[in-house]
């Protein structure tokens, strides 16, 4: 796993959905045949990764609506994650 | 088709700790049972053929409305041959509006050009291909040259029109040597997923049991020609391998528990909790054209029955593993011990798991295997259901 540039923009990866579904109170991915229900912070970082936000972005506004500070580690190892997984496509 | 359950979604145990079920997140319509091919594999039903009407294109609609409105979100449309239907696209639409992900499980006869524009205009988010052999030759699996010609072409289209191209192919005792072929073809075919769906036995399947039971060998072998594939691919192809439950020795967690998260529509409109459940005996189900689906998931007996664990006997019922795999298959209960509240025999705890070796035993020996293979189709539907 490489480290993630701050400066890159994540954007959904091919073939998933994210939505908000009131039935189960989350944000959840829908892929292929399958659905994976994500906890309220990988939500909220999921839905920022619009392919336009950088990481860097992303992790300013989420200190932001959260009131918050010191995110970056926590943000950057998610989205590496979720890239890993291919939730995410993180382009060079 | 294939009969591999759907979504591993982490929700289940969440669902059955709470009074009230869980949502029915997935939902299966299968539209049809009409179906150009006649797979000796298929899950469907053997008496497909006394079956009542198909529902009409507002009861479709109806159902995906109240299954909605109830949570349902994931949508597989299957059948049969879904694309029989020629009304897929205004089924696909409103589900699109609803807020579905769709999922096309397609054997990709019928599936044109113009089709494929109409269903991808109307929102359709997944096809799911499946490969198999379509005509009774079934050692041409492969080298059947027009079944290639037709499914390369599809599998273009769907290239074509950006969708994730996902394969399916049901694995048995005449194709699972073929693996090795089988992965290369999904890969020059630009394939994202390819699932090695082994089959699993219901329906016509279990009619052909002893037929298409592969051997131990031949399971070894395919999942080791799979191991060193996945090792050597230089682009990102997600295999998954679903091995045959007959040879474990735990069983699945079959749909999560009946009623936990999966309610399948059949044609006639028969709501059931998997897509076997209908051969279970003494359990009504209800039928949407009477019941809504709030109804149906919440309180008939036929979905509450085999919910928790009041239902169990032992070995389940003490059993500290009950919470991972709920006993496994009802249906696979039921056709193996006669009794769908035993214990899945796969389970090496299970007092009937001999009769499951047994089958994986004579697998071994192919000079037993004499039985004619008996394919999916209405005539040989009304020969087994007079």
């Amino acid at each position: 796993m490489s480290a993630l540039d701050p400066a890159v923009r994540p954007a959904l990866g091919r073939g998933f959905r994210l939505q908000w579904e009131a039935a189960q109170n989350s944000y959840v991915l829908l892929f292929p045949e399958g659905m994976i229900k994500l906890n309220s912070s990988a939500g909220e970082i999921m839905k920022r990764c619009d392919g336009h936000a950088t990481v860097a972005e992303i992790t300013a506004d989420l200190e932001r609506a959260f009131a918050t500070s010191g995110l970056a580690a926590d943000v950057m190892a998610f989205i590496s994650m979720a890239r890993d997984k291919q939730w995410l496509s993180v382009p060079a | 088709m294939s009969a591999s359950p759907p979504l591993g979604a982490d929700h289940a145990g969440a669902a059955r700790a709470a009074s009230r079920p869980g949502p029915p997140l997935w939902l299966l319509l299968e539209l049809t049972y009409r179906c150009p091919l006649h797979c000796v594999f298929c899950y469907n039903p053997t008496d497909f053929a006394r079956t009542g009407p198909e529902l009409g294109t507002e009861d479709w609609l109806r159902v995906l409305r109240e299954a909605r409105a109830q949570g349902a979100v994931q949508l597989g449309l299957s059948g049969g041959e879904p694309l029989t239907r020629d009304d897929l696209e205004p089924i696909v639409a409103e589900a699109h509006r609803l807020g579905f992900y769709s999922n096309l499980i397609t054997s990709g006869v019928g599936l044109t050009e113009t089709r494929i524009t109409a269903l991808k205009a109307a929102g359709l988010d997944h096809i799911q291909l499946s490969f198999q052999d379509s005509t009774r030759q079934m050692n041409d699996f492969l080298s059947s040259t027009r079944t290639f010609e037709l499914k390369s072409k599809v599998a273009a289209l769907i290239k074509q029109h950006d969708y994730p191209m996902v394969l399916n192919v049901v694995l048995h005792r005449l194709n699972i040597d073929h693996v090795e072929e089988i992965l290369a073809m999904a890969e020059r075919m630009g394939a994202d997923y390819v699932e090695l769906a082994n089959t699993q036995f219901y329906g016509w399947a279990w009619q052909n049991r002893e037929q298409l039971m592969p051997s131990r060998a031949q399971v070894e072998r395919a999942e080791e020609v799979t191991r060193r594939f996945r090792d050597r691919l230089d682009r990102p192809m997600r295999i998954f391998f679903v091995v045959p439950d007959y040879f474990e020795r735990r069983p699945k967690a079959c749909m999560n528990g009946l009623g936990s998260l999966f309610l399948t529509v059949t044609p006639d409109g028969t709501a059931l909790p998997c897509h076997a459940a209908r051969i279970l005996p003494g359990l009504e189900f209800p039928n949407v054209k009477s019941a809504s689906i709030e109804h149906i998931w919440y309180e008939s007996t036929g979905f509450n029955h085999f919910r928790g664990d009041a239902w169990m006997k032992e070995p389940c019922r003490s059993c500290p593993e009950k919470a991972r795999d709920f006993g496994g298959c009802r249906c696979q209960a039921y056709l193996l011990t006669g009794d769908a509240a035993n214990a899945d025999p796969v389970c090496d705890l299970s007092p009937y798991h001999q009769r499951v070796t047994e089958v994986a035993a004579r697998a071994d020996h192919p000079e037993r295997l004499e039985k004619p293979l008996i394919f999916r189709s209405p005539a040989n539907s009304s020969n087994l259901h007079p």
